[in-house]
């Protein structure tokens, strides 16, 4: 069970998430506090007054506009649950490179203050206790998101074709 | 079924002989850009190297272009920062397509990829930015990527888990009217399809309309199309694109046939007549919020800026220069010229319409992107209307949520600096040509 504590309309770009005049961070960590800068939430979530694990809901296209990654990043630090309609395809893709917690329901239906409960394949807002279908993700993503990101999974791939490389190439040495 | 452009170029950079939309492939890359931007990836590559005892090398450093243009002379010191570990970084890695910030070969990084013939038609463009899409214009399937998704790209030299996008084939019909240009075609089209029409997908231009437009032009129309939310644009190559890749951009290399299949599929095929079509102008706070200019005439707008990997080419300044040479712009309004590179620069220079512009009040900036992603020049203030040719006019876009942008083309923004309201440009610059035939 998961508190609403954002709810936000169609078309909400990179440029509200994370303003682009704080693209000069590096970490992943530096972003958090400038997660919907220009925002009332801003302040909430800098005094702590937001616990982790929240979500947001969002309408459709959420993320549009530029690719800057720090717009995951941030919200992926506090936790966040983002519930939209649809995402724009390179948020999308960035969220689920860093395993920012995102779900595609085309019919969410809640306001601020709800609860709502995930299940594998719906969502239940337990203040109307209305049920929403979620879209499941595409499988070639999901096995990103099961092997714990694509830092992990590059790294992964890394090691093992590095590994036959060498002994490709120990195979080829002339003795 | 037979495939689309994007298909094609897919299958070859997959070693597939057909790949189908939907389908999740695995693409060489054979050009990986960043920017500022780098410094993240940087992070993130070294992360992926954390406890493997490899040495942290890129797969291939010819392979991959670094420009610095978003903040540029640094703004602060923690971008000068970010800068400086960058350079460290390309030279440690051999890095050689890297564009420092010098008026010999500086730029926005889209200018620079294609004016230094960095893409080729067929190629796999992936790059550190959503106006990626841009070098669509030449033929290659060019896409946005984010930071770490960049990381391991430089890890293994492939995209990981690509799905194949559809494709939605826009007709360009008809030919375009007096001072109509390449960016009124793409805000109608996004317009018409809205922010989020094209998400996921590839938007393939055909049509007299694309056929008639020079590189420039189709630069700018592929540009856009991530502001309909594609994956990419795409003109397929022709003449035109080996003429520009031999004069302009120093390439010889041999023509290739690269076409959709008849019997292609298209997801949505979208028709256009641009033989009517008024100038357009995008009104806050999204890109989609287009209207023709009889809309917007008479507001009042505060500066005006000419510039970014939209508009910011010599055809733009061109036209800002003919609009403006020997008059003055209003009293009202400050005018910033960021021209997209410093070739574009010194051609302007050379032709006098820099002179021409300098002279009737503009304030010519240092090329790169400039107030375009609002972090340092010519942010707006409070209550202030912007009138920009860039893409984007989303709140906070430039810099300042209180503020407004509309957006337009060169000729529509250096038409209204001369009145400090949007103005008509054919109201100023007539088509001598039109008129003698009329
Ligand atoms: S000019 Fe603007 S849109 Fe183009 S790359 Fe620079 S910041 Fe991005």
């Amino acid at each position: 069970m998961a508190r609403v504590v954002l709810t936000i309309g169609n078309d909400i770009s990179t440029d509200t998430i994370y303003p682009g005049r704080y693209m000069a961070t590096v970490l992943p960590t530096e972003t958090p506090q400038y997660a919907f800068a220009d925002l009332p939430i801003n302040q909430k979530l800098n005094h702590h007054e937001i616990p982790p694990g929240t979500v947001i809901v969002a309408g459709e296209n959420f993320g549009c506009g530029s690719s800057r990654e720090q717009a995951a990043s941030a919200l992926k630090g506090w936790d966040f649950i983002v519930v939209a309609k649809s995402f724009a395809r390179i948020f999308f893709q960035n969220a689920i490179n860093l395993g920012l917690r995102i779900i595609i329901c085309p019919s969410i239906e809640a306001k601020e203050g709800d609860e709502l409960e995930f299940y594998p394949d719906h969502i239940i807002n337990l203040n109307t206790q209305e049920s929403f279908a979620i879209q499941p993700l595409p499988p070639a993503r999901q096995a990103l998101i099961d092997g714990g990101g694509l830092i992990a999974y590059t790294r992964q791939l890394l090691m093992q074709e590095r590994k036959s490389q060498t002994t490709e190439s120990a195979k080829s040495a002339p003795f | 079924m037979g495939m689309t452009v994007v298909e094609k170029i897919l299958a070859m950079a997959s070693g597939q002989s057909v790949v189908h939309p939907g389908e999740v492939v695995e693409p060489q890359v054979d050009l990986a850009m960043s920017h500022e931007n780098a410094a993240l990836v940087i992070n993130q590559f070294h992360e992926i190297f954390k406890g493997t005892n490899l040495e942290a090398k890129v797969w291939n450093p010819s392979k991959i272009a670094i420009i610095f243009d978003h903040r540029v002379p640094a703004e602060s010191a923690k971008t000068a920062t970010n800068q400086k570990k960058v350079r460290d970084f390309v030279r440690e890695q051999g890095i050689q397509k890297f564009h420092d910030i010098r008026g010999d070969e500086g730029g926005i990084c889209h200018q620079i990829l294609a004016e230094s013939g960095y893409v080729l038609p067929g190629s796999v463009v992936v790059g550190t930015d959503s106006h990626t899409t841009t070098h669509g214009a030449l033929g290659a399937f060019a896409f946005g990527v984010g930071a770490t998704e960049m990381a391991s790209i430089w890890t293994l030299g492939r995209v990981l888990n690509v799905e194949v996008p559809g494709t939605i084939k826009i007709n360009i019909h008809g030919n375009m009217p007096w001072l109509v240009s390449a960016k009124d075609i793409i805000l109608a089209i996004i317009g018409k399809i809205s922010a989020q029409g094209a998400n996921f997908k590839v938007l393939e231009f055909h049509g007299e309309g694309v056929d008639n437009l020079p590189t420039s032009g189709r630069l700018t129309l592929c540009n856009m199309a991530v502001e309909a939310g594609a994956t990419s644009g795409i003109v397929p190559p022709d003449k035109e694109t080996w003429r520009y890749l031999r004069e302009e951009a120093g390439v010889d290399i041999s023509e290739i046939v690269l076409q959709a299949d008849l019997d292609a599929h298209y997801d949505q095929i979208v028709d256009i007549d641009i033989s009517e079509l008024e100038p357009q102008i995008a009104f806050p706070h999204t890109v989609d919020n287009v209207h023709p200019l009889p809309d917007a005439l008479g507001l009042p707008i505060d500066q005006v800026m000419i510039g970014s990997c939209t508009n910011g080419r010599l055809e733009d300044i061109e036209i800002a220069a003919r609009i403006l040479h020997g008059r003055s712009i209003s009293r009202r309004v400050r005018m910033l010229v960021f021209p997209a590179s410093f070739r574009v620069y010194r051609k302007a220079l050379q032709a006098g319409f820099i002179q021409d512009l300098i002279e009737a009040g503009a304030v010519i900036m240092n090329p790169g992107c400039g107030p375009c992603l609002g972090v340092h020049e010519g942010v707006l203030g409070d209550g202030e209307r912007g009138l920009s040719t860039t893409n984007r006019n989303f709140k906070g876009r430039m810099g300042n949520p209180n503020a407004e942008v509309f957006l337009c083309s060169p000729a529509v923004a250096a038409a209204s600096a001369l009145t400090g309201t949007i103005t008509d440009p054919r109201q100023i610059l007539t088509n001598d040509a039109v008129n003698t035939k009329a």
